[in-house]
């Protein structure tokens, strides 16, 4: 099936009712993209995230790029740019040029008015580094090249667990790397 | 309280007591809060995770509303010990994939469990039945603060409870809310629904929490925003959008049952009478079932049925749960044959 915007293979298949009346569209993945432009909401996290911090890091920075490194875990801008997740409360002051900017984007505003705790919490306590313990950046890794072999896998491991959902997805793809897609 | 005792009974929120109950399962609300002196659990190492275990553990005790709860170091648990816990909604299935350093604290009732050491350093949990998001409110509050006492969190007064992940910054509460929604699946509305959810910036996930998909038309709503609003404005607005979908589901039931009444019986009555006849069956299919019985006890076509016994077959058909049941490891094929006399024991004599 063709996408109704353009020649490529529709794979987006949209069923909307307006008024007791049935709209169906099939999109390519394209044109489907362009077409949720204004349903930022429905993409995943990751999306959404790595989205958002670019837009941080258009934001004129005084301070060299290098100075925005959390001194208590060593988190870098970048580093957090990749992974989505702080490494520690410090990290909230270290980043926070940059942070004000996203925080804003994610929720709409960046100012706290729910509630407190009721003991004081005393400024960010500061761990120590700690010297004979490294701990290693955590770094999400690169995804591993997915072979039939470890698909099927999952998808055994998938339906053990009676998850179905991701069987589905794993099934497909197992599909598409067997050229049946 | 052994992991063990909690076979025997059901979580508190599946009792079916609460308000509008027919089309609102459950009401949940999630407060996630890190210790200040320690790094997040994504930088923390082995010893970190053992002494938050142990503060953590240490505060709890001193804590009425911890009175007869049991905590787990999960890496003490087997596997379908894990499994079962997940499948009870008292934790995430991350925080059971990789249990090492990982705690879960589980209150008698099931109505307060605390994961401890999972992306943030505690994820509180109130869950209640029906919908009921204030009373749950005044609970999760009151423990919060009962903590606050005796851990310091990381708060700053500009951006409020730090997190791991900056869509939790601010409040860090997550209130959602439990629907079951078959008359809009069924009459084809719940896609428009669902769409205006996103655009009011909440949530919709599946029965199973986070990454899943509806199955047996069961929709968990949620707030996204966590920062700007105080948490009681976030439970009102969520509140409101609730109250607007049970409405239109409502509307959706009448109008099934005004112009296809035949059709809405006979997809019943087979529902029903396979649940009490088969000799094995899958928990998708289960799921799927048990979701049009409930609505034909919704909408009085099956009567003298009890919600309570639905909610907890729903619970009670899972793999890990069938397996505790039987005190042993099953199959697929033991587990659809196991699946299918537990629902036709708890189904006999019912109507």
């Amino acid at each position: 099936m063709k996408c109704d915007k353009c020649t490529k293979k529709a794979t987006v298949h949209l069923t909307e009712i307006v008024d007791g009346k049935v709209m169906e569209m099939h999109l390519c993945e394209d044109c489907a993209r362009e077409q949720s432009q204004n349903m930022e909401q429905q993409f995943g996290l990751a999306d959404l995230l790595a989205g958002l911090s670019d837009f941080g890091m258009h934001v004129p920075n005084t301070q060299p790029k290098s100075v925005l490194k959390c001194s208590v875990c060593g988190l870098t801008y970048e580093d957090f740019r990749k992974f989505g997740r702080f490494g520690c409360a410090n990290c909230y002051e270290a980043l926070k040029p940059q942070l004000k900017t996203l925080l804003k984007k994610i929720h709409g505003s960046n100012e706290h008015l729910g509630k407190k705790p009721v003991k004081e919490s005393p400024a960010l306590i500061k761990p120590k580094p700690v010297v004979d313990e490294v701990v290693p950046v955590k770094v999400p890794e690169e995804p591993e090249v997915e072979t039939v072999e470890t698909l099927r896998k999952k998808l055994h491991q998938a339906i053990e667990r009676e998850d179905f959902e991701a069987a589905a997805l794993l099934r497909d793809k197992i599909h598409e790397l067997e050229g049946r897609g | 309280m052994e992991l063990n005792d909690l076979i025997h009974h059901t979580g508190e929120w599946l009792r079916a007591t609460g308000p509008n109950g027919n089309i609102v399962l459950s009401s949940r609300i999630r407060l996630a809060r890190n210790l200040a002196a320690f790094p997040f659990t994504n930088r923390a190492g082995k010893k970190d995770f053992e002494a938050i275990l142990k503060m953590v553990e240490g505060a709890i005790a001193e804590i009425p509303y911890f009175k007869d709860s049991a905590f787990f170091h999960l890496n003490e648990l087997d596997n379908i010990d894990r499994q079962f816990l997940v499948e009870r909604h008292l934790m995430s299935h991350d925080h059971a994939s990789n249990p090492q350093g990982k705690g879960l604290i589980v209150s008698k009732e099931e109505a307060l469990s605390v994961m401890v050491n999972e992306e943030d350093h505690l994820r509180l949990q109130v869950m209640q039945s029906g919908f009921n998001l204030d009373a749950t409110w005044d609970t999760i509050n009151a423990i919060d603060n009962a903590l606050s006492e005796k851990l310091s969190f990381a708060f700053l007064p500009e951006w409020g409870y730090l997190t791991a992940c900056p869509t939790n910054t601010g409040t860090a509460m997550r209130g959602s809310v439990m629907v079951h929604l078959p008359a809009l699946v069924m009459t084809r509305q719940i896609n428009k629904v669902l769409m205006a959810i996103a655009k009011l910036s909440f949530a919709s996930r599946g029965f199973y929490g986070e990454g899943t998909q509806a199955i047996g038309n069961f929709y968990q709503i949620s707030n996204q925003v966590s920062l700007g609003h105080s948490e009681r404005d976030i439970i009102q607005n969520i509140q409101g959008l609730i109250r607007q979908i049970i409405e239109q589901e409502e509307q959706a039931r009448q109008a099934l049952l005004v112009q296809n009444r035949s059709a809405l019986e006979d997809k019943i009555y087979r529902a029903w009478g396979v649940l009490r006849n088969a000799r094995i069956i899958s928990s998708q299919e289960t799921i799927e079932l048990l979701s049009m019985v409930r609505l034909g006890v919704d909408v009085g076509i099956i009567e003298g049925l009890d919600h309570k016994i639905l909610n907890e077959l729903f619970i009670m058909i899972q793999p890990a749960h069938l397996q505790k049941i039987e005190a042993k490891k099953l199959n697929t094929f033991e587990r659809d044959t196991k699946r299918a006399q537990v629902i036709r024991e708890k189904l006999q004599g019912k109507v």
